[in-house]
C-alpha cells in the first residue's frame, strides 16, 4: 500500500499488448512460460541483469534450466528457510520472473531444521567440497567436448561391424544431443549446488557492515571481501602475458593498431622460429583462458575469444604499446591485498565492542571461505563450459545445414531445444531411409519469421516490473542475485508515479560523477569504434572488455551488481560506473550527452 | 603574585586552558599546537575579563543578582542583564590590557605582511562554559566579522564580553542552572579568511552516528550563511577509510554572505545565478577537508564538530582552514546497541538471517 492507501501497481502483464507485428510470438517459446491470468496478482519483475535483450527461441533454455537448478537447491535440496525458487514467464521476449517466498512461521520452523543441518555439511567441508566442485566441472567440460556430432556419411564406419556396434551413426543424432542438453542441466545444478550459500555467507557480512557502518558504500564493504587473484582476471592476464612475449620474441612490430586479424596471424606464420613460437604460446592461452564469453553466457551470440579471435587481439596492440613505452602492466597484487587487509583491519577498529569485533571476524572469515567459489565458479559455468555449450549445438546447426533443413548453421538457435530435436530425427529418418527431410519448407519461414519478431521486440521497452507492488520484499534469494529490496521498489515505484525519462537508474558501482558523450556499444567486437574520452554504454562487460577502460571517462552497463567485472575494474580505473540499469543501451543513443552519477547509480541524458 | 596573561597567542594556550581562555579559544590553540592550520590569532583572557568586571562589581553582586532571577522571568532577566551590559559598556578598557591588544592585532598581520593598520579580524567570544561537552550554547555569544583597525576590535572585545550578559545568555544558564561565579569569557582575536566557500563537517555522521565516514556540508562565502541557517549547503560523505566519496548531494544554494571588502562587516547577498547549482567543493579540497577532520578527530580521541573555510586567493592546501572543533555530543550521549555478538560457529549468522530471525539465538 502506498502512503495514500491505494495500492501501487506496476502495468498488469494481462494488460501488455504485443509489439505491432510480431503475432503469434508465443509458438518460440514453451507454453509454461506464458503468462496466465492469475498471474496479475503477482509481482513480477524483468530480469534485465541476465536477460538485456529478446530471447531467442534456443536461448530460452538458459532461463529454463538455470531456474530448475536454482530452485532446485534452494527449495528442495537446501531448503533455505524463507525462500523456495524463482517462476518465470516471458512476454515480447523478454523474461519477467518471481519469486515464492514462506511466510508461515511454522513451516520457515520446519525448513530451518533441515536447512540447518544441510547447509551446516557444506560450510563445514567448503574448501573440500569447492575442490571436488571444479573437478567436477572440468570433467563435465571434457565430456562435452567429447561429444561427437555425426555426420552421417553415405556409408557407416566399417567399425560399427568389426566392433560389432550394433547402433547406426544417426543414433548418435539423437543421443548426442541430449547429452549436450543433459550436460548443460548438470552443469547448472552444480552452479546452484554452492552458489545461493556462498551468497548467503557473504550478505550476513554485507548486512552486519551496513548496521555498523549504515553510510559505507557497498562497494567498500565488497572491497573487504573479494578476492585479489580471481579467475575472470586470468584471460585479461594472458593477453598481457601475450604482448610481453611479442616483445621477447621480437614480433611486436607486427601488432599495429588497426591490424586485421588474418594478416596478422598470416604475418606470424612468415616470421619463422619467433612467430612460430608465439602461435604456440597464443595456443597455451587459447585453452582453457579464450573460452571467454563476450557476454555473460545467455545469449548464442555471445561469441567465446575462441569462437571470435579478433575480440582479444584488439586489445594487444595497446597492451604492446603501453609495454613499450614501459609501463607495467601487472596488477599490483601485493599492495592490493596490503590495502585490503589495512580496509579491514581499519573497519574492525572502528567497532565498538570486542563482541561485534568477534562477530565481524566470524562474518568475514566466512565470507573469505566462500568467495573464491563465488568468484570463480563464473568462468567454469557462465564462460568455459557455456562457451563449448554453445558452439556443440552450432554444430548440429551445421548438420542441419548440410542437410538442407537450415540456411546458416545460427539459424538453429532460432529453434527450441526440442524443435531442434524433432528436425535431427528428421534428417535422421532421411538418412535412413534414403529419402530427403521434409524440414527446409518447415523450418525456414519459421526461421525467418522468428528473426523478424525478434528485432521488432527490440523496439519495445520492457516496464521494469510488473503487477502490484508488494508493501516490502524480503527475499533473499533476489536480495542475493539481482540486489532487489524494499528500497528498489520504492524507487522503481517513484519512476513510476514520476516518469522520469531522462533518467536510468542503475547500482552506483563506482563512484564519480562526469558529463561526457555517449558511445553505445552492443558488442565487444565494437570496441573499436570508443574515441578517447567518451562514456561506454555495453549491455555488460567482461574481461574482454578490459582494454577499453584505459580510454574511457565512465562506464554504464544493463547487467551487473556491485561485484561485477565493469564494477570491479571501473574501481580499478577509479572511473564512475553505473551497472545493471537494465535498459541504458536501449534509451541512450551514441552521440548523447550523459551525467554518469557513480555515486548515487543515476545516468541523466542531458540532451 | 605575578600578574595574569591578558592576551595569549594561539600558540601559547592549549585545550586545557579552557579556564584561562575560554572554550574556543582553547581549542584554536590546541589544533594550532597540533598542526591544524588555523587562522592566527591570540585570545584576550578571562583574566582580562575578570579585571574588568571587578571593576564595575568589585563585591561580585551583579553575579550574585543573576543566580537569584528564576529561569523563566523574562522580566528579571531582562532588567538585570541591560544594567550589566549599560555598565560594561560605560567603561573604558584599563590602558595595559588595551596596549596588549593592539601589539598583538600588530603582530597578526606583521607577520603575513598585510598592509597598514586595517587587517580585517574576526572578533569571537570564547565563554568558558561554552563549547563543551555537555551544553552547545549554540549562536549565544556573538562574534563579530571583518572588523578593523584597533579601536574597533577593542570596541568589540567589550561588546562580547557585554554579550555575556544578553537576555538569552542569562536565561539559557538559568535554565540549565549553571553557576554565575567563575562564569568568564575570553574573546579570540583572529585574522579573517575571506572565504570563496566555508562550512560545517561532522567526523560522526550526524544522520546516522555512522564513524566510519566524514560529513561535510559547504555553500559559498562565510560560514556565517550556513550557521544562521540561510542556505541550505551543499553535502558531501567520505569514507575515512577508503576515502572513497560516496555521495554528493548539490543543493540550490541562494544566499551567501562575504566581506565587505571596502569596509567593515558582512554583506548578505544572492548567489550568482551560475553559482546557485555549482558544487562548492572539487574532489580535492573534499578530500584534504575530510583528512584533515580525521586528524582533528585522533588528535582529540573522539569524533568531532568543525567549522572550516577555504581561503579565496590562496593556493591549494595552504588555503584549507579551521574555525572551529568542539566534541560531537548528540551521538555521544546515545546508548549503542550491539550490531551483534558472536555465535558457536559462524555459519550459524547465515541461520540467523535466512531464517529471518527465527533461528536467532
Amino acid at each position: 500500500m502506498g502512503a495514500d492507501g491505494k495500492t501501487r501497481c506496476f502495468t498488469l502483464p494481462s494488460q501488455i499488448a504485443d509489439v505491432p507485428g510480431t503475432e503469434g510470438w508465443e509458438s518460440m517459446y514453451p507454453y509454461y512460460t506464458r503468462f496466465q491470468p492469475e498471474d496479475d496478482q503477482r509481482f513480477w519483475f524483468y530480469n534485465a541483469m541476465h536477460f538485456p535483450e529478446p530471447m531467442p527461441a534456443f536461448d530460452a533454455l538458459t532461463a529454463e534450466v538455470p531456474y530448475e537448478g536454482l530452485g532446485a537447491f534452494t527449495t528442495r535440496v537446501f531448503a533455505f528457510p524463507t525462500t523456495m525458487g524463482i517462476e518465470h514467464r516471458i512476454v515480447n521476449g523478454r523474461i519477467y520472473i518471481t519469486a515464492n517466498p514462506v511466510t508461515d512461521p511454522a513451516e520457515i520452523q520446519r525448513r530451518l531444521a533441515i536447512f540447518q543441518e544441510r547447509a551446516g555439511y557444506y560450510y563445514e567441508n567448503w574448501d573440500r567440497l569447492f575442490r571436488e566442485w571444479k573437478v567436477r566441472l572440468e570433467n563435465l567440460i571434457h565430456e562435452l567436448e567429447a561429444i561427437k556430432v555425426p555426420k552421417l556419411p553415405e556409408f557407416d564406419e566399417a567399425e560399427v561391424v568389426t566392433q560389432a556396434k550394433g547402433l547406426g551413426q544417426n543414433h548418435y543424432v539423437r543421443e548426442s544431443f541430449h547429452r549436450v542438453i543433459e550436460l548443460f542441466s548438470k552443469m547448472w545444478h552444480h552452479h546452484f549446488e554452492m552458489l545461493m550459500l556462498g551468497y548467503g555467507a557473504y550478505m550476513v557480512f554485507f548486512d552486519f557492515c551496513k548496521k555498523a557502518f549504515p553510510e559505507t558504500a557497498d562497494q567498500t564493504v565488497a572491497r573487504m571481501v573479494a578476492g585479489i587473484e580471481v579467475l575472470m582476471f586470468r584471460p585479461d592476464d594472458e593477453l598481457k602475458r601475450l604482448a610481453r612475449l611479442a616483445i621477447d620474441y621480437g614480433v611486436d612490430d607486427l601488432f599495429a593498431s588497426d591490424c586485421d586479424l588474418k594478416k596478422l596471424l598470416d604475418d606470424l606464420r612468415g616470421r619463422g622460429e619467433p612467430g612460430k613460437r608465439w602461435l604456440a604460446e597464443l595456443d597455451k592461452s587459447r585453452e582453457p583462458w579464450f573460452n571467454m564469453s563476450t557476454g555473460d553466457g545467455f545469449y548464442h551470440h555471445h561469441l567465446s575469444w575462441n569462437d571470435d579471435l579478433s575480440v582479444p587481439f584488439a586489445a594487444l596492440p595497446r597492451y604492446v604499446e603501453q609495454l613499450r613505452r614501459g609501463e607495467s602492466l601487472e596488477r599490483p597484487t601485493e599492495r592490493l591485498k596490503e590495502e585490503r587487509g589495512r580496509i579491514i583491519a581499519e573497519y574492525r577498529g572502528l567497532l565498538r565492542s570486542e563482541d561485534e569485533r568477534q562477530a565481524f571476524d566470524q562474518m568475514l572469515g566466512l565470507s573469505h571461505l566462500v568467495f573464491p567459489f563465488v568468484e570463480n565458479h563464473k568462468f567454469y559455468c557462465e564462460h568455459w563450459f557455456t562457451s563449448l555449450f554453445f558452439k556443440k549445438v552450432r554444430e548440429f546447426g551445421a548438420l542441419l545445414v548440410a542437410y538442407g533443413v537450415l540456411a546458416d548453421a545460427e539459424d538453429v538457435f532460432q529453434l527450441q531445444y526440442v524443435e531442434i530435436e524433432s528436425a535431427l530425427a528428421d534428417v535422421s529418418l532421411a538418412w535412413a531411409g534414403g529419402g530427403k527431410p521434409l524440414g527446409a519448407a518447415h523450418w525456414r519461414p519459421i526461421v525467418q519469421e522468428r528473426k523478424r519478431i525478434l528485432e521488432k521486440f527490440r523496439e519495445w521497452n520492457p516496464p521494469p516490473a510488473l503487477g502490484p507492488i508488494p508493501s516490502q520484499i524480503n527475499d533473499p534469494a533476489l536480495q542475493m542475485l539481482w540486489g532487489i529490496t524494499s528500497e528498489t521498489l520504492e524507487s522503481w515505484s517513484r519512476t513510476v508515479e514520476a516518469g522520469h525519462e531522462k533518467e536510468i537508474v542503475g547500482f552506483a558501482a563506482s563512484p564519480g560523477v562526469v558529463e561526457g558523450i555517449a558511445r553505445v556499444l552492443r558488442n565487444v567486437n565494437d570496441i573499436g569504434q570508443i574515441r578517447e574520452g567518451e562514456i561506454l554504454v555495453c549491455p555488460v562487460t567482461a574481461p574482454s572488455w578490459g582494454p577499453v577502460f584505459g580510454k574511457i571517462r565512465a562506464a554504464v552497463s544493463d547487467i551487473g551488481g556491485t561485484m561485477s567485472h565493469a564494477a570491479i575494474v571501473a574501481r580499478e580505473y577509479g572511473l564512475p560506473a553505473v551497472v545493471g540499469t537494465g535498459q541504458a543501451t536501449q534509451r541512450i543513443k551514441t552521440g548523447q550527452r550523459l551525467r554518469v552519477d557513480g555515486n548515487r547509480g543515476i545516468v541523466s541524458i542531458l540532451d | 603574585m605575578t600578574n595574569p596573561k591578558l592576551v595569549s597567542r594561539f600558540n601559547e594556550v592549549g585545550i586545557n586552558d579552557w579556564l584561562r581562555v575560554g572554550g574556543k579559544g582553547a581549542s584554536l590553540g590546541e589544533l594550532a599546537g597540533a598542526g591544524i592550520r588555523v587562522p592566527q590569532g591570540c585570545v584576550v583572557t578571562t583574566a582580562a575579563f575578570e579585571q574588568f568586571l571587578a571593576a564595575i562589581d568589585p563585591r561580585g553582586s551583579i553575579r550574585r543578582e543573576i543566580e537569584k532571577v528564576a529561569a523563566d522571568d523574562l522580566v528579571a532577566c531582562t532588567r538585570v542583564g541591560a544594567e550589566v551590559r549599560a555598565r560594561l559598556e560605560g567603561l573604558t578598557l584599563p590602558e595595559d590590557l588595551q596596549k596588549q591588544i593592539a601589539t598583538h592585532y600588530d603582530e597578526l598581520h606583521s607577520r603575513v605582511g598585510g598592509a597598514g593598520n586595517a587587517e580585517p579580524v574576526a572578533i569571537r567570544s570564547s565563554a568558558t562554559s561554552e563549547d563543551s561537552a555537555y551544553a552547545s550554547f549554540a549562536g549565544l555569544q556573538d562574534t563579530y566579522l571583518w572588523v578593523r583597525g584597533v579601536d574597533s576590535v577593542i570596541e568589540h572585545v567589550r561588546k562580547c564580553w557585554a554579550s555575556l550578559y544578553a537576555v538569552e545568555s542569562i536565561m539559557y544558564r538559568r535554565r540549565l542552572n549553571l553557576p554565575e561565579q567563575g562564569l568568564a569569557m575570553g574573546v579570540v582575536i583572529q585574522r579573517m579568511i575571506d572565504s570563496r566557500c566555508s562550512g560545517v563537517m561532522f567526523s560522526r555522521s550526524p544522520n546516522t552516528g555512522d564513524c566510519s565516514v566524514v560529513v561535510v556540508e559547504a555553500s559559498w562565502g562565510l560560514g556565517s550563511a550556513i550557521v544562521s541557517g540561510e542556505v541550505t549547503p551543499d553535502r558531501y560523505v567520505v569514507e575515512k577509510i577508503t576515502r572513497e566519496i560516496v555521495s554528493r548531494t548539490v543543493s540550490t544554494k541562494m544566499r551567501m554572505h562575504r566581506p565587505n571588502r571596502v569596509g567593515v562587516g558582512v554583506i548578505d547577498e544572492e548567489v550568482p545565478v551560475d553559482q546557485q547549482n555549482t558544487a562548492c567543493l572539487g574532489d580535492d579540497e573534499l578530500l584534504e577537508l575530510a583528512d584533515i577532520g580525521k586528524r582533528v578527530e585522533r588528535h582529540y580521541g573522539c569524533p568531532q564538530d568543525i567549522e572550516w573555510a577555504i581561503a579565496r586567493d590562496l593556493p591549494a592546501i595552504e588555503n584549507t582552514f579551521l574555525l572551529q572543533s568542539r566534541p560531537e555530543t548528540v551521538w555521544a550521549a546515545k546508548d549503542a546497541t550491539p550490531v551483534a555478538a558472536p555465535k558457536s560457529k559462524p555459519f550459524d549468522h547465515v541461520f540467523s538471517l535466512l531464517s529471518g530471525g527465527a533461528g536467532k539465538k
